[in-house]
């Protein structure tokens, strides 16, 4: 229609592709980069080790594929919403099926170059899917008990798999970037309230059904002071390190929490905490604010798409990074109880990493062909 | 088209209401986020910064390192060496097996050690110390650095430790140290502040008694230590002081010759400044290396010394209640010319055995057979006529003589509180008996006190200072065995005359060096005739069972009587005689005969005692000429 007027070709050219690339966001995601090496090598304790080679293989070759992701035309993206649901949910049962045990849970597949966890993946594949579905739907339809009954399987089928791992925190974060997807559909937000609300009363019953461990964890971030040396020692070795940091924090390679290994799972969950003892409020805030950026160009991007796909897509997808880390942070801060949920590009592990780029590979090529029309 | 332009602009509307909803939640959140961080890094920034610090460091005490004994001359009795000892860091060998192989056959352990050695090392963990050897010989300890290229993570320390040069020569003075035992911590405040695992401490004497001043204060170490407890680095050193060092009133020298005199013997020696109450010497034999018991004694040390039948662990000189026989007499005599119960002249005679001393049917033997006819104050005492004592006794009465008994320091502790085992002696009276026996006294009792035999019962440095208290004209004097001990108050009554009379002292002196340096006297043979050396005792012999009329009629020598029931040998003296300075109480267990054993004794120690005194002196007054 209108957009005839200024573009009048699809077939955009490769500078034209480079101009329209978002500066600010690709800035930041370097950045964020940076920063995540940085940390990554103060976690190796002021060396090169494993994790901060690892780190920035892993770094460099997604950030490398984000840029070919977004020179690919966001139409492709939207054709292949359902095929990559798929074959992630088949990844899922795979791993069900034959993935590698470790410390409890089912959680890996083995691609002999890399150990693969396809419900990291599932978390930007449940965006892409469902805003598939929901993009030609008219606004009537969606709050249609069909519509709204598909979804829920979609957003339900890949959250079993990954529960029976079990993986409680993943697949609580799969939901909620699906439940994002439906909001932004527009389902009618009586359904989200009284969902809610169900959710609130049957939260006893849930509770009952969680495993011991898990029920431990509740019970400690109520009190963490009941076990300290037990179940409640991340939590308070977490709160130490942090407010230990300061204002200004202790300086980099010189967080005493991590360096004399008080950190559990300071590589992956656990990071903000090394980075907050480190460079203290002013660097926390600023990574904070690193993230918003990241998170409002998203948003910007979405709101520029003439699609409605993309658009659904950034919002979903920018609520979804958003939900990541406030969860990990406030595990991390004690605000939460502690579920296993990365920082996006922060924390270590490639399949974590891997979908983060992935989205902003796809943010990046609606941002690039932001005047794509999909039929 | 139309259409569907028109639910597209619906749609647009409502996803673009619902990111501003979004957007608003979004914001509000990340201002939570901050204000959290807030909360925890800069309002409760103190407290987590005290808890990180709390976590990362730790602090370990180290040994303090104690004060030193000297003896009067400055000479180190009590002092500390350097322990070459082997630590092993389990951790940081490659090949621990190769290792304590390699260093078992260095050793030269024995299968038994080596066993305590591996028990160890599995009670500690990897980054612990494991002490292989606490001890070495500079031998063992040179052939193990000359080893050390293939001993990788052995480390051959050096550790002070204490050392006693003399052996067993100040045992019973100075005591020992050995690792502090639970009960110590408990008892004693200084120990407990101080206490690191393997800490020394006094366990008997003097070390024991000055544990506070000598234990000094913990070097302090602070280490970062990471969640594991394993020390990363060093953050600082704070030194500990040494304890005090204390200068002892003893005369190595003398101690050193009161050993010698009562080798293979069991008994006491004790030497003391009769103005100053300083102890020049202070014995009981037979005494056992202290040196022993610092990295803990082996079991077949300890059962040597816990068997044997001289009972090496007893401090005699202390703890030995003895009787004090004829060594009372002088106190007796005093105590009857003070009372006016006679004079010089008073004379009794003595008829001998065929005529004993007879009351309520007992009857009271001298100890010589042939008797020895009138006797005066003088004569009695000088050839210690127990038939004399025996009258004068039950005319003086139990309670008088007590009474000077007691002035004159026997019947309670010499050194007060200071050694906890020393004993009090027992001085009889009327009124003791009824208290603690519930019964009357006897006249018979009174008589066979006056010879220092029956409930009467002293220690070997109260002897001491009571001839001490004669020697010096009848002045108390308080006995001392560290000089500026800085606890201890001068005293008020020192040097306040215990007499009446002083000429009864000098009577008493006098008799005292009839019995030494006169013909006839009992020590006669063990006289000193130079006058720079001559010195006044009194012999003693006390019995360890009663005599009956059999013993009297075999008569036996001494060395024919089986050891255990032969009598003790007492002597007291003091010299010189015209300038008295020193007095001595010799003890021997068992040595048969005051005269022929104990005055002996007496005459090589006032021999060096006296030669020494111009020296003892001349150190107090070196002290002006440094200056």
């Amino acid at each position: 229609m209108y957009q005839h007027n200024r573009l009048t070709t699809n077939n955009f050219n490769f500078f034209t592709k480079l101009a329209n690339f978002d500066y600010v966001l690709m800035a930041c995601i370097l950045l964020l980069g940076l920063i995540s090496l940085a940390t990554m090598y103060s976690t190796d304790g002021g060396k090169i080790l494993f994790h901060t080679k690892s780190h920035f293989t892993k770094l460099i070759v997604f950030t490398i594929m984000m840029l070919i992701f977004s020179f690919v035309n966001i139409k492709f993206w939207f054709s292949i919403g359902y095929f990559f649901y798929v074959i992630i949910i088949g990844l899922l049962i795979w791993t069900y099926l034959f993935g590698i045990k470790s410390s409890g849970s089912q959680r890996w597949i083995d691609l002999y170059f890399i150990n693969l966890q396809p419900s990291e993946l599932m978390k930007i594949c449940i965006i892409l899917c469902l805003a598939k579905y929901f993009h030609r739907m008219k606004l009537e339809n969606v709050n249609s008990l069909y519509a709204i009954l598909s979804s829920l399987i979609i957003i339900l089928l890949p959250m079993g798999l990954v529960i029976v791992q079990p993986d409680l925190g993943t697949s609580l974060l799969i939901s909620i970037s699906g439940l994002a997807v439906l909001w932004f559909a527009g389902i009618n937000h009586k359904y989200f309230i009284y969902t809610m609300i169900g959710f609130l009363i049957s939260l006893p019953f849930i509770i009952s059904f969680l495993k011991p461990y898990q029920k431990l964890r509740v019970l400690t971030f109520l009190n963490p002071d009941r076990d300290p040396l037990g179940a409640g020692y991340q939590i308070i070795q977490s709160k130490i390190a942090v407010g230990s940091g300061g204002i200004f924090g202790k300086g980099f390679l010189k967080g005493t929490q991590s360096y004399l290994e008080f950190l559990p799972e300071k590589h992956t969950d656990f990071i903000f905490t090394l980075f907050s003892e480190e460079f203290g409020f002013v660097g926390s805030v600023i990574l904070l604010l690193i993230y918003a950026i990241i998170i409002y160009r998203i948003v910007a991007i979405g709101a520029q798409s003439r699609s409605y796909f993309a658009k659904l897509f950034c919002y979903s997808f920018a609520a979804s990074i958003f939900v990541y880390i406030t969860i990990n942070m406030s595990m991390v801060l004690g605000l939460l109880p502690i579920v296993g949920s990365p920082l996006p590009i922060m924390s270590y592990g490639g399949s974590s990493m891997l979908a983060t780029m992935i989205g902003f590979g796809i943010v990046m090529s609606a941002k690039v062909h932001s005047q794509q029309l999909i039929a | 088209m139309i259409n569907s332009s028109s639910d597209n602009v619906k749609k647009l509307n409502s996803i673009n209401r619902r990111m501003f909803i979004t957007g608003s939640v979004k914001f509000f959140i990340m201002i939570g986020l901050v204000s959290r961080l807030f909360f925890l890094q800069v309002k409760e920034n103190k407290k987590y910064l005290t808890l990180s610090d709390k976590n990362r460091i730790r602090e370990w005490k180290l040994a303090p390192v104690r004060g030193e004994f000297h003896d009067y001359f400055g000479n180190v009795i009590a002092g500390n060496f350097e322990a070459y000892q082997l630590h092993i860091i389990p951790e940081q060998v490659e090949d621990f097996r190769y290792v304590i192989y390699r260093i078992k056959d260095l050793l030269e352990l024995s299968d038994k050690e080596f066993k305590r050695i591996i028990k160890k090392k599995n009670e500690i963990k990897s980054w612990e110390t494991l002490i292989v050897s606490d001890n070495l010989s500079w031998k063992k300890f040179s052939k193990i650095n000359n080893h050390l290229y293939d001993l990788n993570g052995v480390k051959p320390v050096i550790s002070i430790s204490r050392n006693y040069p003399f052996g067993s020569n100040f045992t019973h003075v100075i005591g020992y140290v050995s690792q502090a035992n639970e009960q110590d911590i408990e008892n004693n405040e200084a120990i407990k502040k101080n206490f690191v695992p393997g800490l020394k401490i006094g366990k008997v004497g003097l070390e024991k008694s000055f544990e506070k001043q000598l234990i000094g204060s913990n070097d302090i170490e602070r280490y970062e230590v990471n969640a594991y407890g394993r020390r990363i680095s060093q953050l600082e050193f704070q030194k500990g002081e040494k304890g005090k060092s204390l200068r002892l009133t003893v005369d190595t020298k003398v101690q050193q010759l009161s050993n010698e005199l009562l080798k293979d013997q069991a008994g006491s020696i004790c030497v003391m400044d009769i103005y100053t109450g300083e102890l020049i010497a202070m014995h009981s034999s037979p005494s056992f290396d202290p040196n022993l018991f610092v990295f803990g004694i082996s079991q077949d040390d300890w059962q040597i010394i816990r068997n044997d039948p001289m009972k090496p662990l007893v401090n005699k000189t202390l703890q030995g209640n003895y009787s004090p026989g004829s060594t009372i007499k002088p106190i007796v005599a005093l105590s009857a010319l003070e009372n006016g119960i006679i004079n010089t002249n008073f004379a009794v005679n003595c008829r001998g055995h065929k005529h004993p001393l007879e009351l309520y049917g007992q009857t009271y033997h001298c100890w010589k057979k042939q008797g020895h006819g009138f006797m005066n104050l003088r004569n009695a005492m000088k050839q210690s006529c127990d038939t004399y004592f025996y009258e004068i006794a039950r005319k003086l009465g139990v309670d008088r003589l007590s009474e000077t008994a007691k002035k004159f320091g026997l019947g309670k502790e010499v050194f007060g509180n200071l050694f906890s085992i020393e004993k009090k002696g027992l001085i009889p009276s009327t009124q003791w008996k009824k208290n603690v026996l519930g019964q009357s006294w006897v006249l018979g009792e009174t008589v066979i006190t006056g010879i220092g035999q029956g409930y009467i019962q002293t220690t070997p440095i109260q002897l001491c200072l009571m001839t001490a208290q004669i020697a010096n004209g009848g002045y108390k004097i308080y006995p001392k065995i560290v000089m500026d001990d800085e606890n201890k108050v001068s005293p008020i009554d020192k040097f306040t005359p215990l007499y009446k009379n002083s000429k009864n002292i000098k009577i008493v002196q006098d008799a005292m060096f009839a019995s030494t340096n006169e013909v006839r006297g009992t020590s006669y043979r063990s006289r000193i005739n130079n006058p720079k050396y001559q010195f006044a005792g009194k012999t003693g012999t006390a019995q360890v069972k009663k005599i009956t009329e059999r013993d009297r009629e075999l008569d036996l020598k001494t060395f024919q009587i089986p050891y255990e029931e032969r009598d003790h040998a007492l002597y007291i003296a003091y010299g010189p005689y015209k300038n008295p300075r020193y007095a001595v109480s010799i003890l021997v267990e068992h040595g048969g005969n005051g005269s022929t054993t104990a005055a002996p004794m007496a005459k090589k120690l006032f021999k060096t005692i006296i030669d020494r005194h111009q020296l003892r002196e001349s150190i107090n007054n070196k002290k002006y000429l440094d200056i």
